[in-house]
């Protein structure tokens, strides 16, 4: 099963809309608790960051029967030094951002706690993308 | 804890999920930082929290959290009131401070997660 969404730039209001259909769709086909709540935990924390850290993107999720492939593409300003973004505490979140309850520094070593496989690649000046893979078993 | 006792401790305004007042729950974690809020596993504490906007609802939803309450005079929306009934939340409202609010659910016996 392939699926899309459309996140937006500083669209707080509809930030985890994404992440609630997919943790509805994957209810529906009855994968675990454990295992939804990883999933939409970590693709929460990646769609917060498109919406707060760049100019929007694209969710696309692939289910199978045994895992879970999502890919956060924004289009923003990229990220100069992914070693430091993943460090924990390390943030360039905006005042509006940590007004919402984020930009602790957390969202990156949090989706890396919560997944079996993340790659995250980024241009500074294009964009990031953030590639995540849970195993349902 | 009873959550009718926690409404009645803190002198809470239960906003939505009262038919859910005689579960019984005995931890609790308090936040106003949603990131925090999204790292606590598999545990369901009660989430006493101070921010009050459409993403308080929608972490506890990711973060299978389904009982709020709001401190220190913060009011939800009817949005986020929505939002909490579809997912079968129980949201509250109360006037104390955080410190309060955990001082007398931690004196009543609730727990804390670590």
């Amino acid at each position: 099963m392939h699926l899309e969404y459309q996140v937006y730039e500083a669209d707080f209001v509809n930030a985890g809309a994404a992440s609630s259909s997919i943790k509805k769709t994957l209810k529906q086909l009855n994968v675990s608790p454990q295992i939804i709540k990883r999933v939409v935990v970590a693709l929460y924390e990646a769609e917060v960051n498109a919406i707060a850290h760049a100019y929007g993107g694209t969710i696309y999720a692939d289910i199978e029967p045994d895992k879970i492939t999502l890919k956060v593409v924004d289009t923003g300003p990229g990220i100069p030094d992914i070693d430091w973004a993943m460090q924990e505490g390390n943030s360039t979140a905006s005042p509006e951002v940590r007004n919402m309850g984020f930009g602790a520094g957390m969202g990156l070593p949090n989706i890396q706690k919560n997944v079996d496989k993340l790659n995250v690649t980024s241009t500074v000046g294009v964009g990031t993308t953030v590639e995540m893979e849970v195993n349902f078993t | 804890m009873k959550l009718r006792e926690i409404s009645e401790l803190l002198n809470a305004t239960v906003r939505c999920g009262e038919v859910r007042l005689d579960e019984e729950h005995e931890t609790a974690f308090a936040s106003d930082l949603m990131s925090d809020v999204l790292t606590l596993g598999d545990y369901n504490p009660v989430i006493l929290t101070g921010l009050s906007n459409m993403q308080t609802i929608r972490t506890c939803e990711m973060g299978n959290l389904d009982i709020i309450v709001l401190v220190r005079r913060k009011k939800a929306t009817e949005e986020m009131i929505e939002e909490a009934e579809d997912e079968g939340m129980v949201v509250m409202e109360c006037d104390y401070s955080m410190f309060k609010a955990c001082g007398l659910l931690f004196k009543a016996g609730m727990l804390p997660i670590f």
